[in-house]
C-alpha cells in the first residue's frame, strides 16, 4: 500500500537498525511521548531490533492513561441521565471509573455510542433534538481542534443540544514535568500528529532548559527507527536541538488554521494529570463565549467519589520510572478485558501495549 | 468479572472464551464438550458423528460477498468440515421480528438453498419463531449440522496429534468478511469494494484431506480473527507457534480500511478461512492441493509449529522485529455474523 509500505520496508528497516549501532556508544534512554508509538514500537517489535545501548521508555502520551478517573466518573453520570445520549471515541468504553465503565452502564440501558469523528456526534444531536449530547472530548492537541470544530459547528448551525465534555489536554507541560521530577531520560521522541498541529515550537525551551533533544517521528518502523538514529546523533554529538524526523506530515509552523480554532475555542486551566498531578495551564477548558456547549456548565450532575484502585502503578509508569512488567497486578490481577488501571485499556496505554505484544 | 453481559461476550476473544469456559461448561460439564473443538465427536451406533451449531445475527443481514442466510449455511459446514468430517444435514431456525419484508426472507432462504446446492447438504429441518417488532433485530438464523466422521480423522478438531515443525497453512487473504460487514454498515458512510469471503470450504477441504493424513488440526478463523486462533492453538500446550507476517495475504482494499479505522486485520473476521496444521513433509502438498481449488488460490505457509516459548504464538514482524500474539480483548467488532 503506497505510504504504508515504504515506511515498513525491511531492508531499510535494517540499514537504519545497521546505522544506529554504528553510532550508538553512550547507553542512554528515549522516551516515546506518545502512545501511538508505543503501540507502533510494540507492534512491530522494534525493541528487538535496537542495540543494548538504547532503552525506550513509554511516556504520558496516551490521553485516557493520563485523564482523571473523575472524568470517567462524571462520564458516567452523565450516561446515567434519561434524556443524555454519550457520544465517545471507543477507547473510553472500557475504561474503569470508581465503580462502573460506559460498557457496563451502556449493557444497563444507557445509551452509548462509539463515533468515528466529532461530525457523527454532531448528526446524532441533530436527529434526537429531545436528547442531549454530551460528546467526551479527550485527547491533545491532535483531538482537540475536532472537538473545538464541533463547537464551532453546533454553534453556527444553533445545534443547542450538543455539548462537550473536555478533558483536552496540551503535551509540553507534561514533558517538562517529567524532566524536574527528575526522571532519567536522555530525550524525547516527540508525538507527530501534535506536532503536526503545533509545529516545531512548543519544544524549545527542552533543549534550552534542560539540555535534551527532541525528535518529532512518525508511526511507521521506519519513521521511528530514523527519529532514534537522530536523537542518537545528538547525543553522541552533545548537540541537543529539535528536529523534524517525520517531514512528511509536520510543517514547523504547524496547522495554522488548527491553532486557531484551539484558541477560539478552548482556554488553558490547570489540569490533572495521572502521576504527575496538577500541571499548570495543561488542560483546555471551553471559553465563555461557547459556555451553552459545555457539559459542565449546562448538565449538573452528581457525581460518585472517585475510588483509585490499590496496587496500580499507572502514575509511575506513565512517568517511565517504572515498566508495565514492574507492577505487581501486570498480566495477573490487571489484563485488558479486565482492566485495573487505565493504562490497560487504552490501545495506545504502555500496559496494553506490553500485554498485547510483550509480556513474556 | 462483569456483571452483565457485554458485546464483548460475544466476540469469540477472551471474553466469550472465559464465558464458556466459566459458565457452560462449568454447569454442562461433560467429556465430549470439555474438548471444545468447533464440532463435537460423538458416535452414534458404532458410527463417529461431528455435531455442531451456530446462530447468526450479522448487520446489516445483506453485504457485499454473501448475506445471513448464506453465512449460515457456509458458518456451520465449515465448522463440520475443520473437526475432518464431511457434512451431510443441516438444520434451520429463524427468529423473525414483526413486519420483516416477506421478499427479504425469501432471499435469505434462496441463498441458503443455492449454498446447500454447492456445499452438497441438505437441510432438513427447521423452526420459525416470530417476535414483536423490535424484539429482535430483522431476523436471527440458528443452523445445526451433523457431518461424518472417519476414525483417522478423529482428532484434527482437537490438534493432538500437532507436533514442533508442523507447517501452518491458510487458504488465503484475511480480514475480508469483517470489514466488508463494517463497510456496509449505515453509520459509516464507505464505498469500497471489499467483499467478503464467506464461502462452504467443506469441497477445500476434502480434497486436501484425500492426499494427505498429515492434516493435524484445522480451524476455521472466524470472529476474533486469524490471531484468535492461534492462540487457542498454542494455549496451555507443549508447543509454542511461529508466524511469519510478511507471509500474511491481506487485500489491498481491506488493508486501507484496517490502517483508516485502526483495525489489525490479524484480529478482524474471516468466514471463508481454514488455518491447517500440516506436518512438514506433506506441506508443499497440500499447498498445491489447496491452490488448485478457488477457494485456495492464495493459499500460503505463514508459520510452523516450535519448540520453542510454549503455549504461546509469536509475530516476526514485516520488519523483522519479534512480538507476541495475543487473543483479542472485549469487542472489536458486534455482530459480524
Amino acid at each position: 500500500m503506497k505510504f504504508i509500505d515504504e515506511y515498513r520496508d525491511k531492508d531499510l528497516v535494517q540499514k537504519l537498525v545497521e546505522h544506529i549501532k554504528r553510532v550508538s556508544k553512550k547507553q542512554i534512554s528515549l522516551m516515546e511521548v506518545c502512545g501511538g508509538h508505543t503501540m507502533s514500537i510494540q507492534k512491530f517489535g522494534i525493541p528487538f531490533l535496537l542495540p543494548g545501548t538504547i532503552k525506550l521508555i513509554s511516556g504520558p502520551g496516551c490521553p485516557v492513561c493520563v485523564s482523571d478517573r473523575k472524568y470517567i466518573d462524571q462520564a458516567i453520570a452523565y450516561a446515567r441521565l434519561d434524556d443524555v445520549i454519550i457520544a465517545t471515541y471507543g477507547d473510553l468504553i472500557r475504561v474503569p471509573g470508581s465503580t462502573s465503565t460506559l460498557d457496563q452502564e451502556k449493557a444497563s440501558g444507557a445509551d452509548v455510542r462509539i463515533v468515528y469523528s466529532v461530525l457523527d456526534a454532531l448528526k446524532i444531536a441533530r436527529d434526537n433534538l429531545n436528547k442531549k449530547i454530551v460528546f467526551l472530548g479527550i485527547g491533545f492537541e491532535t483531538t482537540a481542534p475536532g472537538s473545538a470544530v464541533g463547537v464551532i459547528n453546533a454553534n453556527m448551525e444553533g445545534i443547542s443540544n450538543f455539548y462537550l465534555f473536555s478533558s483536552h489536554k496540551i503535551m509540553p507541560p507534561a514533558m517538562e514535568a517529567l524532566i524536574d521530577e527528575g526522571v532519567k531520560l536522555d530525550g524525547y521522541i516527540a508525538p507527530g500528529h501534535v506536532s503536526a498541529i503545533t509545529g516545531t515550537s512548543i519544544y524549545k525551551r527542552i533543549p534550552e532548559k534542560y539540555r535534551l533533544g527532541v525528535v518529532i517521528s512518525g508511526f511507521e518502523p521506519v519513521d521511528l527507527l530514523k527519529a532514534i538514529l537522530m536523537l542518537v546523533y545528538q547525543i553522541e554529538k552533545n548537540d541537543p536541538k529539535v528536529e523534524i524526523a517525520y517531514t512528511r506530515v509536520v510543517k514547523p509552523e504547524g496547522n495554522i488554521k488548527a491553532q486557531q480554532m484551539l484558541e477560539e475555542v478552548f482556554e488553558l486551566r490547570d489540569d490533572w494529570w495521572r502521576g504527575l498531578g496538577v500541571l499548570p495551564k495543561s488542560g483546555l477548558k471551553v471559553r465563555e463565549k461557547y459556555a451553552d456547549h459545555d457539559a459542565e456548565i449546562q448538565i449538573p450532575v452528581k457525581v460518585e467519589p472517585t475510588r483509585e484502585d490499590k496496587g496500580c502503578i499507572c502514575g509511575e509508569i506513565l512517568k517511565g520510572i517504572k515498566n508495565p512488567k514492574d507492577c505487581k497486578l501486570f498480566a495477573k490481577a490487571c489484563t485488558p478485558e479486565n482492566p485495573v488501571g487505565a493504562c490497560m485499556v487504552s490501545h495506545e496505554g504502555s500496559c496494553h501495549a506490553y500485554y498485547r505484544y510483550n509480556r513474556d | 468479572m462483569s456483571k452483565t453481559i457485554l458485546l464483548g461476550h460475544g466476540s469469540g476473544g477472551k471474553l466469550s472464551n472465559d464465558l464458556i469456559k466459566d459458565l457452560f461448561v462449568k454447569y454442562f460439564s461433560n467429556d465430549i464438550l470439555k474438548e471444545q473443538t468447533d464440532a463435537a465427536v460423538i458416535q452414534v451406533a458404532s458410527k463417529n458423528l461431528a455435531f455442531t451449531t451456530d446462530s447468526f445475527v450479522v448487520d446489516p443481514i445483506f453485504f457485499p460477498g454473501g448475506d445471513i442466510g448464506k453465512l449460515a449455511v457456509a458458518g456451520t459446514v465449515n465448522d463440520l468440515a475443520v473437526s475432518g468430517s464431511k457434512p451431510l444435514f443441516l438444520s434451520a431456525s429463524f427468529i423473525i421480528e414483526e413486519g420483516f419484508s416477506l421478499a427479504d426472507l425469501e432471499r435469505i432462504v434462496k441463498s441458503m438453498a443455492q449454498e446447500a446446492k454447492v456445499a452438497g447438504i441438505s437441510i432438513v429441518t427447521g423452526d420459525t419463531k416470530v417476535v414483536n417488532r423490535g424484539k429482535c433485530d430483522k431476523v436471527f438464523i440458528n443452523t445445526s449440522g451433523v457431518g461424518g466422521l472417519l476414525p483417522k480423522h478423529i482428532n484434527i478438531g482437537k490438534g493432538s496429534n500437532i507436533q514442533p515443525g508442523d507447517k501452518i497453512i491458510i487458504n488465503g487473504t484475511i480480514a475480508d468478511h469483517g470489514m466488508a460487514v463494517m463497510a456496509a454498515r449505515e453509520e459509516l458512510s464507505f464505498t469500497t469494494d471489499i467483499k467478503s469471503d464467506c464461502a462452504c470450504l467443506n469441497h477445500l477441504i476434502g480434497e486436501a484431506l484425500a492426499v494427505t493424513d498429515q492434516i493435524r488440526f484445522m480451524r476455521d478463523a472466524t470472529r476474533g480473527g486469524l490471531a484468535t486462533v492461534l492462540c487457542e492453538l498454542a494455549e496451555k500446550k507443549n508447543f509454542g507457534i511461529e508466524i511469519n507476517e510478511a507471509a500474511l495475504l491481506v487485500n489491498e482494499n481491506v488493508r486501507g480500511m484496517c490502517e483508516l479505522l485502526g483495525f489489525d486485520p490479524l484480529y478482524v473476521a474471516n468466514e471463508g478461512k481454514v488455518v491447517m496444521v500440516v506436518g512438514k513433509k506433506d506441506a508443499e502438498k497440500v499447498l498445491e492441493t489447496l491452490r488448485k481449488n478457488e477457494l485456495g488460490q492464495k493459499a500460503a505457509i505463514i508459520g510452523e509449529v516450535v519448540n520453542e516459548h510454549l503455549g504461546r504464538a509469536w509475530l516476526t514482524t514485516v520488519i523483522g522485529g519479534k512480538r507476541i500474539i495475543d487473543m483479542l480483548a472485549g469487542e472489536q467488532l458486534p455482530r459480524i455474523c
